[in-house]
């Protein structure tokens, strides 16, 4: 196993990193102050292609392997964590309609998602089933050739927002024989009559990240929008969930590198006891640490998504990468902040803002204890 | 050494650019003893021939055609190769400046010739002229020498550097005209659009006081130019100040923006990112006024004071208004 | 197209020469220009767009970034700098040898290199290739019909608007566009785009055309300046210090 970046692959890399430095990192902790969905850079994003990199050229995607995908939400994570989760969530949404979708679905709701027009969300978790997803409890029924749907969703990424699209949610559609709830997907057209959104909600990571709570009382569908087969919809979700593992894996990839260059630039310039920080054992110690683990993320997350691109099964691979990343990204967070002293406290320091972000990595696509339960099932199988 | 140099006189505003008595100067110091030669193009020139004279100029020639009167390539370049076919010289040098720039290449890759570009230091070592250029935007130097060419050595010379020879009124002064044949402009000037303020270019400033994004509005640059009045100097800037819309890019100091070596460069809220100073690194003198006390400027700066431009800037006004009196 | 160190890069001098090790290279910051302008009048216009260089082998990989912006095929004359011990004219010679036998309408470079700083191989090419030049310019509108340009041109700060027949070389200053960024798609597709890779000896050039009318003696670095002093007391105080020091110590007022 090598990893070897093609000149391609490192030419992406230089780019998005001088687009997140020159056009996000100026606007990021406005962001942030205001919790507010960077528009403008989602347009950009889609102009530069970055959106839909992975997807199909006919689909208004770039063509492109997901290793690339991965360096394109490193660089951008990077800079804000925020700002690459549009990407992140969007491609989940893309994921399913790509795989599962009709040619009509992927001409109405793939394309425009892909280019930066309008943005996907998927709405899986439910007040009152997060981890244990097959708890959920919003249903869906058939009224003549509608589907009629009642339930609500929290936590959305890019939903409630302008330009929000389709938002694929999941729904309980009948029972199965084993006494267990049939589950689909559906393409919800956002805006429609019946789906409406609860109070804009505050959070502590993510705050440039739209993150809504919807609520769907007798949303009428047309039966078209069921998404692939009826009660397919966990088996759906988790075949895409491996690959948006390893996205957020790349963010946490992305945190870590920027936690490292920002401490790294404030020891040399920073001094007390009249020397510069660099000159202080105990902080140097952290970036050894800091750069070991980013080192050892990255060399995870490529390899996953390399086994991914390459078509060999990496759900394995992928959910240590996100284990291994997210966690380390929290750890490179917290100690970054304590190189920075007080200022480290201070919002309008990256380090500050990567903090909150880091900690919601440790949680999405699976919290970590997830994670480590997946691990060792697939250990033990 | 060189026996016989040809200088390209420049007229800006009514005269003679300094950069033309820089120019001179340095042809002294390559040719010793030897002929210099100052040609003035375009019409009505004779009024500055003088000048040239007691700065060093042994000679004069007048080109006095009115394609001449106004730059363009094709037109200098064929009225300074006749010149040169004329003229025979063993050096031509002129001014690094617009001019110099368009026009030089063109002169040393029709005559097979070497050119030492934007030179600041010329000297002798060893009988042999060596140049002196920043390479990498002031960050390093080259000292370099001509190579046997088959046409004479062309140099342009960075204005502001070269010590201009002590006025000696008591030089005899020889003006010739010389016809040239200029025919097929393939460029026509339509118009200049002065943007500048009459009178002092930032190029040639011997004071700049120049503004960053800390100046916060382009009404914010009125007390920067109100110094720079007092001192007689121009107005730059940063390219933060230019991206913010402050103040024109035609200001911008820096690695791509104007390189300036002024005696004394006052850098007012710019904080000093590398890109900046490669343009102004080499002034003088660097006063340094901004807030920030770790701003990176006052690690370059001859002297810094730590504080607000707007209340320093119009002290210091007031303070050199009262010592001029 | 010239492949030059990243205007942040430190410079450090070994051995009489700037040490290229570990350095971060990018296109020529006003190459970058000159690339973007071509593109736009191509999407204005139609045609094509090469962008050449003469470089190392490893300057194919700031070609590719051009091709990723859009350009549609690039040349690289392969040259082994430290062999070819050249100049300014000898690059000229390079560029005007490679273009004199191939078509085009309008050439554009960078009005100078961030690292030599010379600006003499454009001109220098346009005077080789017997074409009419504009350098410095800010703006330039194409009159395809006519067969010639208008282009504003950056004068020491005023502007000055010029008259060209085509075909004609031009160098673009600061100001004359935003170049983009390459796309993502771009990129991908920058790999099909031809890359033409040339010997020094498929140029007919003599080995006299090409030696260096000029040499480099020496390669040093500015004095390190001292330290500087920052004023203290009330601020009215420093004012009148500045002013003072101005004057009697560093004679500059
Ligand atoms: C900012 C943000 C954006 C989000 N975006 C989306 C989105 O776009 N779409 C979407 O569908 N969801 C989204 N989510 C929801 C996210 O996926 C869930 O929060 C996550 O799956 C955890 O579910 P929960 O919050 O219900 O926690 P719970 O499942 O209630 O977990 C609580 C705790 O119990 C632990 N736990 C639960 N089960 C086990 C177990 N079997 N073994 C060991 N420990 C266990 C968990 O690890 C955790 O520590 C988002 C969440 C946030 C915070
Ligand atoms: C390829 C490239 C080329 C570039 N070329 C150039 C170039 O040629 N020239 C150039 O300048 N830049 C150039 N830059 C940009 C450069 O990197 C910096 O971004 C720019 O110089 C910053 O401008 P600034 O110092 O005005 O702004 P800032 O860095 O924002 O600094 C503003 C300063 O003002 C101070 N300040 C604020 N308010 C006050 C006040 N009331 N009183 C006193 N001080 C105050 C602050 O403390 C701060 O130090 C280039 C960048 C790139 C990438």
């Amino acid at each position: 196993m090598f990893i070897h970046l093609t000149e391609e692959q490192e030419l992406i890399r230089k780019t998005v990193r001088e687009f997140a430095e020159k056009e996000i990192a100026p606007v990021s902790e406005k962001l942030w102050e205001e919790q507010q969905f960077p528009y403008e850079i989602w347009a950009k994003a889609g102009e530069l292609g970055l959106i839909g990199l992975p997807y199909p050229e006919k689909y208004n995607g770039g063509g492109g392997d997901w290793l690339s995908f991965v360096i394109v939400l490193e660089e951008l994570a990077r800079i804000d964590c925020a700002v690459a989760n549009a990407l992140m969530a969007n491609s989940s949404a893309a994921s399913l309609i790509n795989h599962y979708g009709t040619e009509e679905q992927k001409e109405k709701y793939l394309k425009p998602i892909l280019t930066g027009e309008k943005i996907g969300a998927i709405g899986l978790t439910e007040p009152n089933a997060g981890s244990d997803a097959a708890a959920i409890q919003t249903s869906a029924v058939l009224d003549g050739s509608e589907w009629v749907i009642n339930g609500s969703k929290i936590f959305i990424s890019n939903s409630d927002n302008e330009i929000t699209g389709p938002v694929v949610i999941a729904a309980v559609t009948g029972t199965k024989e084993n006494g267990r709830s049939e589950i689909s997907n559906f393409i919800i057209p956002n805006g429609i009559e019946g789906f409406s959104y609860g109070r804009k909600l505050n959070k502590i990571g993510w705050r440039a990240s739209s993150t809504g709570e919807l609520f769907f009382d007798q949303v009428r569908v047309p039966q078209e929008n069921l998404l692939g087969q009826r009660g397919a919809g966990l088996r759906q979700t988790l075949s895409t969930i491996s690959t948006g593992r390893i996205l957020i894996a790349a963010m946490g990839l992305g945190i870590l590198q920027g936690s490292l260059d920002r401490s790294m630039a404030y020891m040399e310039e920073r001094k007390a006891f009249g020397k510069p920080l660099t000159d202080l054992q105990a902080l140097r110690f952290k970036v050894s640490d800091m750069a070991t683990h980013t080192h050892a993320a990255r060399l995870m997350i490529y390899h996953a998504a390399s086994l991914r691109d390459a078509g060999k099964p990496f759900d394995k691979e992928s959910s240590m990468a996100k284990l291994f990343a997210t966690e380390k990204a929290m750890e490179a967070a917290h100690q970054a902040i304590q190189i920075h002293g007080g200022f480290g406290i201070m919002s309008e320091y990256a380090v500050s803002r990567a903090f909150g972000d880091a900690k919601v990595l440790e949680i999405v696509e699976g919290t970590s204890e997830i994670q480590r339960e997946i691990i060792s099932r697939l250990l033990f199988q | 050494m060189y026996s016989n140099v040809l200088v390209l006189a420049e007229v800006k505003h009514g005269h003679v650019r300094n950069v033309t008595f820089e120019t001179i100067a340095a042809a002294r110091t390559i040719s010793a003893d030897g002929q210099i030669t100052a040609a003035l193009f375009g019409t009505d020139m004779n009024g500055y021939a003088e000048e040239l004279i007691y700065h060093g100029a042994d000679r004069v020639v007048l080109v006095p055609d009115a394609a001449l009167n106004q730059y363009t390539t094709d037109g200098y370049r064929q009225a300074l190769l006749q010149l040169i076919d004329e003229r025979q010289p063993d050096a031509v040098l002129l001014g690094h400046t617009a001019q110099g720039r368009d026009l030089s290449p063109r002169i040393a890759a029709r005559l097979n010739s070497g050119l030492i570009s934007d030179v600041i230091e010329v000297k002798m070592s060893e009988g042999k002229p060596e140049f002196i250029r920043p390479i990498y935007s002031g960050k390093a130097f080259s000292r370099k020498r001509a190579k046997d060419g088959d046409g004479p050595l062309v140099v342009t010379v960075r204005p502001n550097n070269i010590p201009v020879l002590a006025r000696d009124v008591s030089r005899q002064v020889d003006v010739q005209e010389i016809p040239v044949e200029i025919k097929d402009l393939r460029t026509v000037v339509r118009e200049v659009i002065q943007k500048t303020s009459e009178g002092v270019d930032l190029s040639e400033a011997r004071v700049i006081v120049a503004g960053g994004r800390g100046v916060k509005s382009a009404d914010g640059f009125k007390p920067l130019q109100e110094l720079a009045d007092v001192l007689g100097g121009a107005v730059g800037a940063s390219r933060g100040a230019c991206d913010a819309g402050y103040c024109d890019y035609s200001l911008q100091i820096g690695q791509t923006g104007k390189v300036v070596t002024p005696d004394l460069y006052i850098a007012c809220g710019i904080s000093g990112a590398i890109q900046h100073l490669a343009g102004m690194s080499n002034s003088k003198v660097i006063v340094a006024i901004n807030k920030d006390p770790e701003a990176e400027i006052f690690k370059v700066a001859d002297y810094g004071i730590v504080g607000d431009l707007f209340e320093v800037v119009p002290l210091l006004i007031d303070e050199i208004k009262q010592m001029v009196h | 197209m010239k492949r030059t160190f990243d205007t942040e890069e430190k410079i450090i001098v070994e051995n009489n020469r700037i040490s290229k090790d570990g350095v971060e290279w990018v296109i020529n910051p006003y190459d970058e220009y000159a690339i973007e302008e071509g593109i736009k009048l191509r999407e204005e216009f139609g045609g094509e767009v090469t962008v050449a260089c003469i470089g190392p082998s490893e300057a194919e990989k700031e070609l590719r970034t051009a091709l990723a912006m859009g350009a549609d095929k690039a040349i690289l004359v392969e040259v082994d700098e430290d062999e070819l011990q050249g100049d300014e004219h000898t690059t000229a010679q390079l560029l005007a040898s490679l273009l004199k036998d191939r078509p085009f309408d309008i050439i554009l470079a960078g009005n100078v290199s961030v690292d030599n700083g010379a600006g003499q191989v454009a001109p220098r090419v346009a005077e080789l290739l017997d074409i009419p030049q504009v350098t410095t310019i800010t703006h330039l509108t194409v009159d395809a019909d006519q067969n010639k340009a208008t282009v504003e041109r950056d004068v020491e700060g005023d502007v000055e608007i010029v008259e060209i027949s085509l075909p004609a070389l031009f160098t673009a200053q600061q100001g004359l566009n935003e170049p983009r960024y390459p796309s993502l798609p771009g990129i991908m597709k920058a790999k099909k785009k031809p890359l033409e890779s040339i010997q020094l000896g498929d140029l007919k050039l003599e080995q006299q055309d090409l030696a260096a009318k000029t040499e480099v003696v020496e390669v040093f670095l500015p004095p390190e300046k001292k330290a500087g002093r920052i004023l203290e007391g009330e601020l009215e105080d420093q004012v009148k210090e500045l002013a003072h020091l101005l004057h009697s110590e560093a004679k500059v007022i």
